[in-house]
């Protein structure tokens, strides 16, 4: 086995028992960067030199003894929307494509604490707006299992960079399905916590009620190792919650199956539009959740067919507010006009791409005088009976499971031309935003594109995405584990 | 919910955002193509459900006024797009009579 193909757990316990260096992985890591991101173009900054003098302290410290924690020494990507001091943070964006952080996200500074190796930054749509990646300003990222299909978005990038081993874990931003979207399209596990559970200090602001840093990895262990890194209050961040941070890697260990379990299965997730080898596949995998152990309970979300409405009323809202600092005084591109408002005319019209335009159009219309009421509340109005909705589940049941998406990664090109289909693609993870409870998606299959013709058939990973209810990560995290070690799609690796 | 050119450039107008003509008509169809579809929110009886505001329980959050230090002059002005005598230079906003 090649070091690159280490899951960060195995890699942690090589790391601890001495038999690999961090230097030694980091190099081949660089390595598999420099062999398959010409193909998949994951990064929009490469961090090359400076993760190589990262793993050698990493190496140091280890070698002082003493206890270490479980990232130390472990190569890990960044979402181009997160800060880390120094780098570039483009966020997808023509507008900031020259902006050098010169402070670090508060997830960065735990990260480094703890030791990682940061590889460099992924991309991802402009301003994390979108669900494929083609909305950034500099290029889409490619599908590992298929070069000419979309990795997901908008943490794509993200995504794409841990299924083609080009980092053993990595952190996303997840607004309405920004990391658990691309990790269902590339077949690895991706965690949106609970909203307060990690700080948003430092991340780049789309819509505020909403944002959550989340983590990305090849295995449940791994991507919670990482979440349990970031978590946890931060006084910068005022919606940081200050519960104490649960050990979930700990709580993973406690197999008793799914006994006792009761896995809700919302009929209103299960209609329309699918395409039906993901539904096949995502039955399959709710029978499995079942010969596990678990209870199966059939449940109502009666108002799912308005949470896309109502995320696309509130969070270009939001968006259209957080946006409002891009007016080229202080940062950022400025293009200068005849006046000072020709001046923020022509810079934001320039520097903002066609999506991130929709947005803060459609957010400056559903706030603007006369439009107030009927759109923006009647939409924070139609969020609350969304929640209302999820906590009522939640007293039957203690994880919620659906499909991810409603299909498998699409080709390149196949949708930028119509928004609103585009939205569609997070129809089911956008309701776990609005009521700001955490969800995951992990690896339960594979649909077969083209199976009339299996010479040119492709296979395409499906996600299983769990819910739970707020702070329900440590039951979820456990149910999501044992799935998956009770099947190998984890276990399948991208043809590259 | 069909939105006509005035009202674009109207919105464009309060976003800031100089938009060709073109744009403007491709932006007109698209949004109205959303505010379409988000029309299906009229349905719902809402005149009884109060807005969800936010998530969190809400409550005013306190720290201790401690003094640290500031951001680096040189280090913040290091990202603008032009600077004058340590300071951020900007257009004029207001006409000298």
């Amino acid at each position: 086995m090649k070091l690159y193909e280490l899951c960060l757990t195995e890699a942690q316990a090589l790391l601890q028992a001495g038999e690999i260096s961090s230097v030694e992985l980091t190099r081949a890591v660089l390595e598999r960067i420099s062999a398959v991101e010409p193909m998949v173009h994951a990064f929009l900054y490469c961090n090359c030199e400076q993760a190589l003098v990262d793993a050698q302290r990493a190496d140091v410290r280890r070698s002082a003894g003493g206890p270490v924690s479980p990232l130390l020494g472990i190569p890990l990507a960044i979402k181009d929307i997160i800060h880390v001091r120094g780098i570039p943070t483009t966020c997808g964006s023509r507008i900031l494509e020259h902006y050098v952080p010169t402070f670090n996200a508060t997830v960065i500074d735990r990260l480094q604490a703890a030791g990682a190796v940061l590889l460099g930054k992924t991309n991802t749509d402009e301003f994390a707006m979108g669900s494929s990646t083609e909305n950034s300003a500099f290029g889409p990222t490619c599908n590992p299992w298929d070069l000419s299909r979309v990795p997901g978005g908008s943490s794509g990038g993200s995504a794409a960079a841990v299924a083609a081993y080009m980092a053993l874990g990595a952190l996303g931003s997840d607004t309405g399905g920004s990391v658990r979207q691309p990790a269902a399209l590339c077949g690895v596990v991706g965690i949106k916590p609970t909203y307060g559970v990690v700080s948003r200090y430092g991340l780049v602001a789309f819509a505020s009620s909403l944002d959550q840093i989340g983590t990305f990895g090849r295995t449940v262990a791994d991507a919670a190792l990482v979440l349990q890194t970031i978590a946890g209050h931060d006084p910068l961040d005022s919606t940081s919650l200050t519960d104490p941070v649960p050990d979930y890697v700990e709580r993973l260990k406690k197999t008793d199956g799914l006994n006792g379990v009761r896995v809700g299965l919302p009929r209103e997730y299960m209609v329309g539009g699918m395409q039906p080898q993901v539904e096949a596949v995502v039955l399959e995998a709710t029978a499995t959740l079942e010969e596990l152990g678990a209870e199966l309970v059939e449940i109502s979300l009666p108002h799912t067919p308005y949470a896309l409405p109502v995320y696309y009323l509130i969070a270009p809202a939001e968006a259209s507010a957080n946006l409002a600092r891009y007016d080229g005084m202080r940062y950022g591109l400025r293009i200068t006009g005849k006046d000072l408002w020709d001046t923020y005319h022509l810079t934001r019209g320039e520097g903002f791409g066609p999506e991130v335009i929709r947005r803060i159009m459609l957010g400056t219309y559903a706030l603007s005088a006369g439009y107030y009421d009927a759109y923006y509340i009647k939409a924070q109005k139609a969020r609350t009976l969304i929640r209302q909705d999820l906590e009522r589940a939640f007293e039957k049941v203690d994880v919620i499971a659906a499909p991810t998406t409603p299909r498998t990664a699409f080709r390149i090109g196949e949708m930028v031309n119509d928004p609103l289909q585009m939205y569609l693609q997070d129809v089911f993870t956008l309701s776990t935003n609005l009521a700001g409870i955490c969800g995951l998606s992990v690896p339960c299959g594979f649909a077969s594109v083209n199976a009339a013709d299996p010479g040119a058939s492709t296979d395409l990973p499906v996600g299983l995405q769990l819910i739970g209810p707020a702070l329900g990560e440590p039951e979820l995290l456990r149910v999501a584990h044992v799935y998956e070690q009770a099947t190998s799609w984890h276990q399948r690796s991208a043809p590259l | 919910m069909a939105l006509d050119l005035a009202e674009v450039e109207r919105i464009a107008r309060l976003a800031h955002l100089a938009l060709a003509t073109d744009d403007l008509i491709r932006y007109r169809d698209q949004l109205s193509a959303v505010l379409e579809y988000a029309q299906r929110l009229q349905e719902l009886d809402t005149d009884a459900i109060p807005p969800t505001a936010t998530i969190l329980p809400t409550h005013t959050v306190m720290r201790p006024d401690c003094p640290r230090p500031s951001s680096d002059r040189e280090e913040s002005l290091s990202n603008a797009p032009d600077t004058a005598e340590g300071m951020y230079r900007v257009p004029t906003i207001l006409e000298v009579f």
